[in-house]
């Protein structure tokens, strides 16, 4: 990468919030006062960081050399000629040391916490994939580190709790609520709230009080502008369409940001549409959700008619979650991006399908953007380009893959 | 503009002529059950409590501790809505005149009732006021003119982790009085009341000449007492929660009342007050 793409990547011009984190309507700041002053803090390490060239070269060299970068955009030949459409590219995410593009982000956060001084890190987990990502960077740099952790996701996810203990991390596990993310995200805020002034709390999402939808959006810019290269180099010209799952959205926003000036380029977030879209079977907010302010930010939120948070339901951890990144929530009020869902069952044959046709065996999360691919390519000339973010690797899934699929 | 003395001016007023500070004991609207928690802060105003706040239960209530969170799922599984804690809001009016009623909560229920229609409703109900802890000055626009159309006084919290430069800001934005955290943290009792406590107080002063309410950690008559001797107000809500919910416990849902009102009567003795006032 030269200076100016990996300050391209700092400075994309495709969204930027307002100076009160705004994208469109959704965003801001929906806080305890205590937060603000170190939200306050962050935003400022953050602006005086992206500007400064030392920053951005030692992220670059952790992203290429520690982390793995670039990852390759893999043609899916077999795939794609089974479905007898699109020609399918893999965004291979997957790839990346601890096994998800999760670690882009926590490398950059990692960096701004050593220059805001604070060397003790929390930080809540889903899948577990954000969790032994944060773990692995607080190894790195000699951070202290507490994940939190819903039990639900303990259960399901164990390896990824054993993987962060041998890394050094304390895992709490959190019995609140769902036991899931949600509870998870809670708990990690109620530490924050108690050690702000010497504690970063690096959130894994493109969720939560400005600034952190938009410090890691740009931490993960990274994957749109690999990918758009990559593609580029290969094809002559621009994708179709791109694929990705979103939970919170921080792959998907990776993804798109660097394609969102390219009109022609159509983009699509899938959401997870667990047993079926009755509230509490799901977690579709674009489908069953409706603006509201959840965990610091307003976006589209699950709720009941008193605006009480509804459970959901995934048989992914990283997507069972009931609210969605609010940048996702303006561009989608915008039209530019199409939000659908996927269930568990359509995931599941999806990550059969890519390990038996590709000999790559996706995260559930990222199988939610294959099962998509599936359903749409066949239907899309043989022309068309599409982009699939794999987002990670299944590993951490195998235990739920084996039972469900009766390996 | 002050268009006319609000019932918190009134009350704040009245503890100053009587030389102490404002006791302002917190209950979560529906806990242990939605008769029992009425019944709670009938107790209250009649023990002597200035101000009543009322939890506005819900599901993630990410500024509170594990008593307060505990509170407000047994609120939820009691089937309490942002109705219901109106509805007991308009009922403790009834029997309370000149308590004064602070609707207290986290914004999303609040914003999914309507902004408009939640102040129309609460001012009907006869509260004096509401304190949504996840919302701040800068995000509050619509809110506070929602809540002056209908006379109801915005309460912001201050926290010691605030500049200055916002102290001023929640200072110009709050009516009636302001929250003061006394520390960084969630909601739960703690043994002292911190330093921190006290010059975040000093620090406001120098901003307003709004009451201060001191709160979050205060459960002893002891620290009720320090607290006093430099803020106007004293909140204590999850000492007041627990007691309550061991009463509850121990003798059914009927005792959180008498349990509610027997440690405010510790916590005003601690203050030395004056007899209670009807």
């Amino acid at each position: 990468m030269d200076r100016r793409a990996a300050e391209s990547h700092f400075m994309s011009p495709a969204s930027q919030p307002t100076a009160a984190g705004r994208f469109g309507a959704y965003g801001g700041r929906y806080v305890p006062e205590t937060l603000v002053a170190p939200l306050d803090e962050l935003a400022a390490a953050y602006e005086a960081a992206r500007r400064d060239p030392a920053f951005q070269d030692e992220f670059r060299s952790l992203l290429e050399n520690y982390a793995g970068r670039p990852t390759p955009l893999t043609y899916a030949a077999r795939l794609s000629e089974e479905l007898g459409g699109a020609r399918l590219y893999l965004k291979r995410e997957d790839l990346l040391h601890t096994g998800a593009h999760k670690i882009n982000n926590c490398l950059g956060q990692a960096l701004l916490a050593r220059r805001m001084g604070k060397r003790r890190i929390i930080a809540e987990t889903g899948a577990g994939q954000h969790g032994v990502a944060t773990a692995t960077v607080c190894a790195l740099f000699g951070f202290e580190c507490v994940v939190y952790m819903g039990e639900a996701d303990m259960a399901r996810q164990a390896l990824n709790v054993a993987r962060m203990r041998l890394l050094g991390a304390e895992v709490r596990g959190v019995a609140a609520g769902s036991r899931t993310l949600k509870d998870a995200i809670n708990e990690a805020m109620r530490d924050w709230v108690t050690n702000c002034e010497t504690t970063h709390y690096l959130l894994g999402s493109v969720l939560g009080a400005h600034p952190y939808p938009l410090i890691v959006r740009d931490f993960h810019a990274v994957i749109g502008e690999e990918a758009r290269r990559q593609y580029l180099a290969a094809a002559r010209r621009l994708p179709e369409m791109l694929i990705a799952c979103v939970g919170g959205g921080s792959n998907a926003i990776g993804l798109f940001t660097a394609f969102l000036g390219d009109r022609e380029v159509k983009m699509v977030g899938v959401e997870a549409g667990g047993r079926g879209l009755r509230l509490g079977e799901h977690a579709a907010r674009f489908q069953g959700g409706s603006p509201g302010v959840l965990q610091g930010t307003f976006t589209y939120v699950l709720q009941d008619e008193w605006g009480q948070i509804a459970g959901t339901h995934s048989v992914s951890a990283g997507l069972d979650y009931p609210s969605i990144g609010p940048e996702h929530a303006a561009l989608h009020d915008a039209g530019r991006v199409e939000y659908v869902s996927a269930g568990d069952t359509a995931a599941l044959e999806a990550c059969r399908r890519l390990a038996r046709t590709e000999g790559i065996i996706p995260a559930l999360e990222s199988a939610h953007a294959v099962a998509e691919a599936c359903r749409r390519a066949p239907a899309l000339p043989r022309t068309a380009g599409v982009i699939v973010n794999i987002s990670g690797r299944g590993d951490k899934d195998m235990e739920i893959l084996q039972r469900e699929l009766r390996l | 503009m002050e268009s006319s003395l609000s019932r918190f001016d009134a009350i704040f007023a009245r503890a100053r002529a009587e030389r102490r500070g404002a006791l302002i004991p917190y209950l979560t609207a529906g806990d242990p059950t939605p008769a029992a928690s009425l019944g709670a802060a009938q107790a209250l105003a009649a023990a002597g409590a200035d101000i009543v706040e009322l939890g506005i239960p819900f599901s993630d209530p990410l500024a509170d501790g594990p008593v307060i969170q505990r509170a407000s799922e047994r609120a939820l599984a009691q089937g309490m809505t942002l109705e219901g804690v109106l509805a007991m809001a308009a009922q403790l009016r009834r029997a309370a005149p000149a308590l004064g009623i602070l609707l207290f909560g986290y914004f999303n229920p609040i914003l999914r009732y309507g902004l408009p229609r939640f102040a129309e409703a609460a001012a009907r109900a006869g509260a004096d006021g509401v304190l949504v802890t996840d919302l701040i000055p800068e995000e509050a626009q619509e809110y506070c003119a929602a809540l002056a159309a209908r006379g109801l006084d915005p309460v912001f919290l201050a926290a010691p982790t605030s500049p200055d430069a916002r102290l001023e800001r929640i200072a110009a934005a709050g009516r009636g009085f302001l929250y003061a955290v006394s520390r960084t943290g969630v909601t739960g009792a703690r043994r002292q009341v911190p330093e921190s406590a006290r010059q975040l107080v000093a620090r406001l002063r120098r901003h307003t000449a709004l009451p201060l309410a001191l709160g979050f950690g205060i459960a002893s008559p002891e620290q009720v007492r320090e607290a006093a001797g430099f803020a106007d107000g004293v909140v204590v809500g999850t000492a007041m929660v627990e007691r309550m919910h061991a009463a509850s416990l121990e003798r059914g849902p009927e005792a959180a009342a008498p349990a509610a009102a027997a440690l405010l009567a510790e916590l005003r003795a601690g203050l030395s007050f004056a007899a209670p006032r009807g």
